[in-house]
């Protein structure tokens, strides 16, 4: 990497951290979204100059889409005006920032005090035709468990979202013949 | 640019993320905290990956956080909807008990 990259992946990597900083610190749930954002963007931006395209991309369109989805949230559970007025609601600060602290020394001492290996070979010529491969070839096994996990979620998802559940419908042991609906209607009820 | 300096990075967004995952009441944003632990691993996984050893395994593993990431979200979102519903609110203090 030239030393202008070098610059810029640097400043990525401030605006990162300070933008990550400043989700804890703005004093509004909406303006913390777009701060987590703006982190999102800039990992994701310090992944692409790391020759890694195809996740780069990934981490920075999934995650504005996700703060979005989160800006959502926070105005359907929080209302309109919380979400974009002044707020502090935290507990435990003090210790809560000591934790924070003390992980970081102990990583840092971790990351510092470690003799790294250095000289690795070059990557492939195509970075995203390598990770196809390996991902329908020899690293098959992750597709495979993460695609059942996957629908796992979307089904517990969608069981932990509902409103009225089988059990509401059908009773305690899901005996009850006809479903308990506020709206009856349906083929046979 | 060095390893040592991208994960020091790294270590930095994970600290700033547990403080956020420790220290938040609403549970969208303990969510935001743990989002941001895992954006400092997936910043880290990059870099093992480009100064260690820049073979597919390395974006495989770096493919399972954003998998794990994606999970994380869309249960977190389903507990807050189940959190708000019992409770009334999405606070973290109003969920000490699993109990509906």
């Amino acid at each position: 990497m030239t030393l202008i990259g070098d610059i810029v992946f640097w400043l990525f990597g401030a605006v990162a951290v300070l933008s990550g900083a400043a989700v804890f610190w703005v004093n509004s749930m909406a303006r913390a979204t777009y701060a987590l954002a703006i982190s999102f963007v800039a990992v994701g931006l310090q992944v692409l100059m790391l020759d890694q395209a195809y996740l780069g991309i990934i981490v920075i369109l999934m995650m504005v889409m996700e703060m979005a989805v989160m800006a959502v949230y926070m105005i359907m559970f929080m209302g309109m005006n919380p979400a974009l007025m002044p707020m502090s609601m935290v507990h435990d600060k003090r210790l809560s920032l000591s934790i924070a602290i003390v992980t970081f020394v102990l990583l840092a001492a971790g990351i510092l005090l470690t003799a790294w290996p250095s000289g690795s070979p070059p990557p492939a010529e195509d970075v995203t035709v390598a990770l196809g491969e390996a991902l329908m070839g020899s690293k098959m096994l992750a597709m495979v468990v993460l695609s059942p996990v996957m629908v796992a979620t979307i089904v517990a998802g969608v069981s932990l979202s509902l409103n009225r559940g089988r059990y509401d419908r059908y009773g305690e042991d899901l005996r009850r013949r006809n479903a308990d609906d506020p709206q009856p209607g349906g083929v046979g009820r | 640019m060095t390893l040592e300096l991208v994960l020091l990075i790294a270590a930095a967004l994970f600290s700033v993320g547990l403080y956020g995952a420790i220290s938040q009441q609403v549970v969208v944003m303990v969510m935001m905290g743990l989002e941001l632990m895992l954006n400092g691993v997936i910043l880290a996984a990059g870099a093992f990956w480009w100064f260690l050893s820049p073979e597919p395994t390395g974006q495989v593993l770096l493919l399972v956080i954003i998998a794990a990431m994606t999970v994380e979200m869309a249960m977190g979102f389903a507990v807050a909807t189940l959190v708000h519903r019992v409770r009334g609110s999405d606070m973290t203090d109003n969920a000490t008990e699993l109990k509906g």
